[in-house]
């Protein structure tokens, strides 16, 4: 039974989760792109919004392209450069660092989003809750450390952990048989992330995928429109 | 040289009896809707004041508009594309909801179910965001409503600067006018440039400039980016919302609704040719008191037999080269130099004028005397201060505005002379410049101000079929477009679509029903009042 529950989870939730949040972020686009926004609520008050929304974005950047880069570079890849172990210190440096800075910056929106009347009174229900998730994946992330620093040697669980990202992306069938005897942590943390991937069109993270740096490029500053 | 044409708007701030017709039709039109009761497309300040938003005209508080770097180029005072990105996170400059103010209406619903009780039932406040009592507003559109409040408050006006403003607040020396404000449909616009999504434009055809509002991301830079403060972001959709120029009327060759409606006949619309590849070198003169003339050399003469080829040429279709010809807003832009643009120190080239205001005589002069500046009574005597036009709508130079003050006094000493007296008083005319066609012409569209005359509008006929923004194709094709709807269609914007993707948080409260209202017939109800 536990087997089952092993290969659902880690096998088949990861495909459901990611499908989700694909094929539910094309469809929220063409069908309701007046939806689609960052939906701030700077506009509703300032105070404290600078510290916390500045920390929590960037905090939260750096660790998903911490996570994207560490989780689905192939061992093979990095070997000739860094060795595992030197690997996992790294990412649990830089995991600590800017999970901290995330922390702090979710501790001041969510007393925000909570606790100031005009923002909680503009709040969805989405915006709540998914502020309350990213928070406790966030927990869960920093929990982890601990965890990692028993196997720093050989590195096995983010091995493990990193093989397992490599085999759902690459579809290979066998995929949830590498995390099934990792720490209870780890899973909890890929479970919930995937939770997150699951109800991200259905959330305001959509305007993740809208990140402006095509702005960047845009030549000059003018926007003269042609009818049609 | 591209030739490009654009619906200009001048306000006539003498004839303004600040009446906030505009603002009401304009709110009615547009910003009767959830997440923007607190936005007025057009709004009607007293100055001298702070306005709405407070303090809106400094730009070292918002950092809206452009400045000029060492090298001679232009950049977002907020900072270039890079610094604008970093950040995206939390503008430094976007102004709170206080700075604009707390929505509110009232519990009218109250007065008709209130039970039998010995005083009288009353309608009490309601912030439309919480929901919650409030004892008195904070903040408005029109907080400094004829010289309200004290001088204290009202001394830090931006326009004050260089000025001993003190001298301003004892009462011999007071002076007040109306400032009625609306998008200025730049012709180098703020906005546009800092909208990290594109989302905003200039209408190629007539300058109009718009928010897609699909495309918007509610990024919130253009908020900050305009100096004039006008765009808004709506609290409930999440976008950012500005005045049209009511483009679906304007297409059918009739005015704005804030024209159409002012009671005193001052706005003026009429079509400006201009020279779009000069834009970016006008709006970089290196002297601010510069960017008035470097504008006026961007509009080009439209009886020109040259200017009226070139313009063939780049497509502007002739019924709009026609409009042209007879249009108000050239005629006192540039035939009679009566009217300025606000705040050109800003450098977004705007394109709503202002002909400054008369204002009475100061009393060490004998109203209706002949002063000591030739046949005319000295413009400097006149109560409202010379340097706080100056400030408002030349960066600061007299010279323009002196002179413009002087036509319009002569004019009206010509035109009295003239029927009262019977006779032409050729002396004012020299004095002026001006000829007696050009004086009857000017007498005309601004003490007469007939609708016609007023508003010359081309509009998209099926004539211009053809290649072009003009094609009527394409403009029957874009007909009855819709105006701001909360991505439902036509629907009227208000119906609760609730789905997957999320919905409003808040009811229209614009209809005139608080939110948390009580339930009919349950008498006082003070829950929410302790906050």
């Amino acid at each position: 039974m536990s087997e089952f529950f092993n290969i659902f989870l880690f096998g088949a939730y990861p495909y459901i989760a990611i499908g989700s949040m694909i094929f539910g972020s094309i469809l929220r686009y063409d069908r309701d792109p007046y939806s689609w926004k960052a939906d701030s609520s700077q506009l509703m008050s300032q105070k404290g919004f600078r510290l916390g929304s500045n920390l929590f974005h960037i905090g939260i950047i750096l660790l998903f392209f911490g996570h994207f880069i560490g989780l689905l570079t192939p061992h093979f890849v990095y070997e000739p450069f860094i060795s595992a172990e030197h690997k996992q210190i790294l990412a649990m440096a830089a995991g600590g660092i800017f999970g901290i800075m995330a922390f702090f910056g979710m501790v001041i929106l969510i007393a925000r989003r909570l606790g100031n009347p005009r923002v909680r009174a503009t709040s969805h229900f989405m915006d709540i809750l998914i502020l309350l998730l990213l928070f406790l994946q966030l927990i869960l992330g920093l929990l982890t450390i601990p965890e990692s620093a028993k196997h720093i040697e050989g590195a096995t669980s983010m091995l493990a952990l990193a093989e397992w990202a490599q085999g759902i992306v690459t579809f290979r069938p066998d995929a949830a048989s590498y995390v099934a005897n990792e720490p209870l942590i780890f899973k909890l943390h890929i479970l919930l992330g995937l939770t997150i991937f699951l109800i991200f069109p259905f959330t305001r993270l959509v305007h993740i995928f809208s990140a402006p740096i095509k702005y960047l490029f845009r030549s000059g500053y003018q926007i003269v429109r042609r009818r049609g | 040289m591209t030739i490009r044409a654009q619906i200009g708007m001048v306000l006539n701030l003498d004839k303004c009896i600040g009446c906030h017709t505009c603002s009401i039709t304009c709110k009615n039109v547009w910003t009767s809707r959830g997440g923007v009761e607190y936005a007025w497309f057009n709004n009607v300040e007293t100055k001298p004041g702070l306005g709405y938003p407070r303090n809106w005209e400094n730009q070292e508080e918002w950092k809206g508009g452009w400045e000029r770097t060492k090298n001679g180029k232009l950049r977002p005072k907020a900072g270039g594309k890079l610094s604008l990105l970093a950040n995206i996170f939390a503008n430094p400059n976007l102004p709170e909801i206080d700075d604009y103010y707390d929505p509110y209406t009232f519990e009218y619903e109250h007065l008709k179910t209130a039970k039998e009780s010995r005083t009288t039932p009353t309608a009490r406040m309601k912030s439309v965001i919480t929901g919650n009592y409030k004892d008195k507003p904070d903040w408005g559109v029109n907080w400094e409503e004829i010289l309200g409040g004290e001088f204290d408050k009202r001394r830090g006006d931006y326009n004050f600067r260089k000025m001993q403003e003190q001298m301003y607040g004892e009462f011999e020396n007071t002076f007040m006018m109306y400032l009625p404000r609306l998008c200025e449909h730049c012709l180098n616009p703020a906005c546009v440039a800092s909208c990290p999504s594109g989302a905003i434009y200039k209408r190629e055809e007539d300058g109009v400039v718009l928010i897609d509002q699909d495309k918007c991301r509610g990024w919130r830079m253009c908020v900050s980016g305009c100096p004039y403060k006008k765009i808004y972001f709506n609290w409930q959709s999440g976008k950012s919302e500005k005045c049209t120029f009511c483009y679906p009327r304007l297409e059918a060759g009739e005015p704005t609704v804030c024209s159409e409606t002012c009671v005193g006949r001052i706005r003026y619309l009429g079509v400006l040719l201009y020279d779009a590849d000069k834009i970016e070198e006008a709006a970089a003169a290196p002297d601010e008191q510069d960017l008035y003339q470097a504008q006026c050399d961007l509009f080009l003469d439209p009886n020109d037999p040259e200017v009226i080829k070139q313009a063939r040429e780049d497509g502007v279709p002739d019924s709009w080269l026609e409009a042209a010809k007879a249009s108000p807003v050239y005629k006192m832009a540039m035939d009679w130099k009566i009217a300025f643009p606000l705040h050109p120190e800003y450098r977004t080239l705007p394109m709503v004028w202002y002909v400054p205001p008369l204002s009475p005589i100061q009393s060490a002069h004998e109203s209706g005397m002949l002063g000591e500046d030739g046949v005319l009574p000295d413009v400097k005597s006149l109560r409202i201060p010379v340097q706080y036009l100056a400030n408002l709508l030349t960066a600061g130079d007299e010279k323009p505005i002196v002179s413009a003050l002087e036509r319009m006094m002569g004019m009206r000493s010509y035109m009295r002379t003239k029927t009262v007296e019977g006779y032409d008083d050729i002396r004012v005319l020299e004095q002026l410049g001006m000829n007696e066609y050009e004086m009857d012409d000017m007498y005309r569209m601004l003490a007469i101000a007939n609708h016609e005359d007023r508003f010359v509008i081309p509009t998209n006929h099926k004539e211009y079929a053809g290649e072009g923004p003009f094609d009527h194709e394409l403009a029957f094709a874009t007909r009855s477009a819709c105006g701001f709807s909360f991505g439902n269609g036509c629907d009227g914007g208000e119906i609760q679509r609730s789905n997957l993707f999320g919905a409003q948080t808040h009811p229209n409260t614009m209809n005139g029903n608080a939110i948390h209202a009580q339930t009919p017939g349950n008498g006082w109800n003070d829950e929410g009042s302790k906050s």
